[in-house]
């Protein structure tokens, strides 16, 4: 083989590769991603056995631990649906009512059980240019 | 003082119009006096820009509550130390932060190519005048750090106690370093095209920049896994969070960027790989810096701030239509002036690191920006987790570790079998010695970890083979003892041999990443005092809890109110091992419905974590006190109901007396992961070799004779002997 | 305020300057003779242009024989490959020279002949004049 049709044949080689891991890289990332869902969504969505990224704010008065299971409320950052659910894990300092949350859930049965140790809790924006008076609520 | 730093960012404004405008007329009519005096609106940027940041700095430290900043994110009670770095933990003063450093690096930059590259200089000064200008127009029409309020509120609301680190000092200053150098060299890239002077002097010229670049944007993303690690309450290194995958991504297209230009200085090579990834560098760092501030991405550092969003999109757009057009129409300046040929070669395997590399980019952009591609192809939002991504990094980690063991002993051109035997012997050796020893040693369940282990050995052997072999040539020539030569020979060849010592460091760390992820025990533990529990092959035994009330007296000085604690015996099969005492910080809140007791210990909690690292292990322990129990409660409550705002303090050391008299049981998070030292050690020496290899050489300055006739004569006259 | 327009001040100094050096040697062309002497400037500039990318591209040319060498020495590089980029290097830093020398000639028409133990001793103070492998360039 000439060196030209060998560089030729290295390239569609490489370039093949290439794409059939890039193709792979894609369909796994769809069918391993956690749809991001807002309570409300999650309530009407939900199915069981799959996982799910919800996000919204922690529910006023909903906190309770029991033991090393730390059970909440989560609903729209309107306000209105709240899921609530059992979470065992690290809980990041900034958790608090009122807070946003993320937390990746899944259903089971009728309840809604957290991933361990996949709770975040957003910092309380400091880069937004709010007025004064929203940035007193840490 | 407000008005001076406003009249700054719109003078610096003038400064970067007039500056581009300057120095585009220079290079297109060749006046050089205009260009010149574009090059010296940089000086004038950074000049202009110190005076403003020192502004803020000043009002900070001065406690001026009257600018907004301020007020926001900074109070009396905040020590000062802290009060200094709050400067940048807002979106107005971290945009002046990144401004200012990029006109220093810029003007450094000019300054050291001022009398080369002319053309290409004057194209980069307007494009990093540009740059200038963007962020400063963000300042001047979104989001300004002078804006005052009048009257000046008496007390500002704090900063954050999660940011009340060490570490939060030097961690955004050092990550936006490597953000801006990164510029540097996309804005040289950018110039050469435009000119259309791709050759040999540039890439020597933007070198330097592109590893200062390269060796900032690693130091910080490191300082940034050592905090996430020694000060968070989550324990980890390393979360594939969208921002610290942000500042990965330019550190990976830059890593390639560097090596693959030895290709093109030795063998006229992959131009167009250089330049696209130079260009790629600079527009990953600009996508970073909007991925810290836009809100667009879920993520830990939720920065908010969605009006920022749009021209940040509008510039990178522009900057990648922009590269791609320039790149396509130059194509043929960039023609390789050699092929490659063979696969077993330098030049093969330096073109394979760059496609693992990319490849690394590739697979982590992807999972990071992953929810909006899934929102905009299929209209769900989803996101990826953890161990997506580990499972394709992974893979190509260990490749990449391969890989730097190879490249630094294979052959140019073309590896025969009798030099592949003569080169690879000792690495393969090393490689498997360490799989024997880690057999004999009884680990074999973690395959993934092992491989790392074996290809670590390999780098270890390959370097290691390297630095003797140079020796020994070098004694052969000068005769000197093996230290001197050594020392000599690195001297001599810093960017070779510093540049090996990087790539120990490296291997170093991936070392303790995979020993301290595949072989750490984490357990989740609730206990009371005098309780302990078994977490493998360690007993975790609650002794006591401890407490300190007012910043006066809190042991971390981050000013709070509160710290509840507890100290922890840590024994291995009888003996003891460590004492840990993690504790939570409680500080001060503004809200006033928290009542007069409340709002001292109502604010943000901050957990400080215990750490006993150690060579081969690190037993870590964070606490959460249970500081909702009714018994704490109860004391709370009674003091808002009682007493007055300044005698609260006086229910804060009852409720510091109940816990230490009767503490109600405690959550703990106890992990203790293998070899999580060496990841430090590791980013250690590679920054050494990093500096090592950056070092200007001495010899270059005592070469400047008086007659360089008389030595080019007596160069001549040996045959030009030995350099 | 005043603080302010003292910066403004400050930067249009710093910034015109050279604009203003350069009407100013339009001018004293102008007046005598004013292509020679204008074009004179720009020579000047030239030249120091040229000299620090000769140094710059000299001292890069000597990292590049060290570096073959050092292959060769490590068993990266073949002993054709080797003897025929090293013949080609050093070809190149003899243009090089050659070049600086002419510079020098241009700048200093007295000073050729000046012994210098300095050019002797500096960079090349570890390497045996005769060299193991005896090259020749």
């Amino acid at each position: 083989m000439n060196p030209a049709r060998k560089r030729t044949v290295r390239l569609v080689v490489a370039l093949s590769a290439a794409v059939v891991l890039a193709g792979a890289l894609v369909y796994t990332s769809f069918s391993a991603a956690s749809p991001a869902l807002s309570p409300s969504q999650l309530l009407r969505q939900a199915q069981p056995g799959r996982s799910y990224e919800l996000t919204g704010t922690v529910v006023a008065k909903s906190v309770h631990r029991a033991g090393p299971v730390l059970n909440f409320s989560v609903e729209d950052r309107a306000g209105g649906a709240a899921v609530p659910l059992a979470y065992t894990g690290t809980v990041p300092d900034p958790f608090r009512e009122g807070r946003e949350v993320i937390v990746t859930v899944e259903k089971q049965g009728t309840r809604f059980i957290g991933e361990p140790n996949s709770l975040i809790t957003k910092c309380p924006s400091k880069y937004t240019t709010a007025p004064p008076s929203e940035q007193q609520n840490y | 003082m407000a008005g001076l730093g406003r009249a700054c960012l719109l003078l610096a404004l003038a400064v970067c119009v007039y500056g581009i405008g300057a120095s585009l007329y220079g290079v297109r009519r060749g006046r050089v006096e205009f260009s010149e005096s574009g090059r010296r609106s940089v000086y004038a940027l950074a000049g202009i820009l110190t005076v403003a940041f020192a502004v803020l700095e000043v009002a900070f430290l001065s406690n001026d509550f009257a600018f907004n900043s301020v007020a926001d994110t900074s109070s009396r009670t905040t020590p000062e130390f802290y009060r200094a770095a709050a400067v940048w933990s807002s979106q107005e003063g971290s945009l002046l932060l990144w401004a200012w450093l990029m006109s220093l690096w810029s003007s450094l930059a000019l300054f050291l190519t001022r009398r080369r590259l002319r053309d290409v200089a004057a194209y980069a000064t307007a494009i990093l005048l540009g740059f200038g200008g963007f962020f400063i127009s963000l300042m001047v029409f979104y989001a300004n750090p002078f804006k005052t309020t009048s009257p000046a509120p008496a007390e500002g609301a704090g900063l954050d106690p999660l940011l009340r680190f060490p570490t939060m000092m030097i961690h955004p200053p050092m990550l936006y370093s490597g953000y801006t150098l990164c510029i540097i060299p996309f804005a040289f890239g950018i110039g050469a095209l435009l000119a259309r002077r791709v050759d040999a002097d540039w890439t020597k010229a933007i070198r330097r920049f592109a590893f200062a670049a390269w060796l900032f944007l690693g130091v910080g993303i490191i300082l940034g896994a050592r905090w996430s690690y020694s000060e968070l309450g989550w324990g980890g290194y390393w979360g594939w969070d969208a921002v610290e995958n942000a500042s990965l991504m330019p550190w990976l297209t830059g890593t390639a960027f560097l090596h693959s230009l030895m290709i093109q200085e030795k063998r006229g090579m992959l131009k167009v790989w250089n330049v696209s990834l130079v260009l790629a560098t600079g527009t990953l760092a600009i996508m970073g810096t909007f991925l810290v501030r836009s809100g667009v991405l879920n993520s830990i550092h939720a920065f908010g701030g969605q009006t920022l969003g749009v021209p940040f999109v509008v510039l990178i757009a522009a900057m990648i239509a922009g590269s791609i057009y320039l790149v396509i129409t130059r194509r043929d300046m960039l023609r390789s002036e050699h092929r490659l040929d063979s696969l077993l070669s330098r030049e093969a395997i330096f073109l394979a690191n760059n496609l693992v590399l990319v490849g690394l980019c590739f697979v982590i952009f992807w999972g990071t920006y992953f929810p909006l591609i899934s929102e905009a192809l299929t209209g769900q939002e989803a996101s990826v987790g953890p161990p997506w991504f580990d499972r394709y990094t992974v893979p190509l980690a260990l490749i990449l570790v391969l890989l730097s063991g190879i490249g630094p002993v294979i052959a140019w051109r073309r590896a025969t079998l009798a030099n592949a035997r003569r080169n690879f012997l000792v690495p393969c050796a090393a490689a498997l010695a360490t799989l024997i020893a880690l057999l004999a040693g009884g680990v074999s369940e973690k395959p993934l970890a092992m491989a790392m282990f074996c290809c670590a050995g390999f780098v270890f052997g390959s370097i290691g083979q390297e630095f003797v072999r140079g020796t020994r040539a070098r004694r052969a020539i000068a005769g000197e003892a093996a230290p001197v030569a050594l020392l000599a020979l690195v001297r001599r060849n810093r960017r070779r041999y510093g540049g090996y010592i990087v790539h120990i460091g490296i291997a170093v760390l991936f070392v303790g990443v995979a020993a301290s992820s595949s072989f750490q025990h984490a357990a989740e533990l609730g206990l009371s005092p005098g309780q302990s529990t078994r977490v493998g092959a360690y007993t975790v035994r609650y002794v006591r809890p401890t407490a300190t009330i007012t910043p006066k007296y809190d042991a971390a000085h981050t000013g709070s109110t509160l710290s509840l604690g507890a100290l922890l015996d840590v024994s291995k099969e009888g003996r003891h091992v460590t004492t840990l005492s993690p504790s939570e910080g409680f500080y001060a809140s503004q809200e006033a419905s928290q009542g007069s007791v409340g709002s001292l210990i109502g604010g943000q909690p901050v957990s400080h974590v215990a750490l006993d690292g150690g060579i081969t292990r690190d037993v870590w322990a964070a606490i959460q006190p249970d500081i909702e129990a009714s018994s704490l409660q109860r004391i709370v409550k009674a003091g808002n109901r009682t007493l007055p705002p300044e005698e609260a303090i006086v229910a804060i050391s009852y409720l510091a007396r109940a816990y230490l008299q009767h503490p109600p049981q405690a959550q703990f998070h106890f992990i203790v992961s293998p070899l999580v030292m060496w990841i430090w050690i590791g980013g250690l020496i590679v920054f050494g070799g990093g500096v090592i290899a950056i070092w200007p050489a001495p010899s270059s300055v005592r070469r400047r004779v008086a007659s360089r006739a008389r030595a080019a004569r007596t160069l001549r006259g040996r045959g030009l002997a030995r350099v | 305020m005043i603080l302010a327009l003292v910066l403004l001040g400050a930067v249009i100094a710093v910034v015109g300057a050279p604009l203003r050096a350069a009407r100013r040697r339009e001018g004293a062309a102008a007046g005598p003779a004013s292509a020679p002497g204008h074009a004179g400037a720009e020579d000047d500039q030239g030249a120091g242009v040229s000299r620090d990318e000769l140094e710059a591209a000299r001292e890069s040319k000597y990292r590049e024989i060290r570096d073959a060498e050092l292959d060769f020495q490590t068993g990266k590089l073949s002993r054709e490959d080797f003897e025929a980029i090293d013949r080609e290097l050093r070809a190149d830093a003899i243009g090089i020279l050659d070049a600086l020398d002419a510079l020098d000639a241009l700048d200093e028409p007295g000073e050729p002949g000046e012994p210098d133990e300095d050019a002797a001793a500096s960079g090349w103070d570890d390497q045996s004049p005769s060299g193991s492998d005896g090259r020749s360039p």
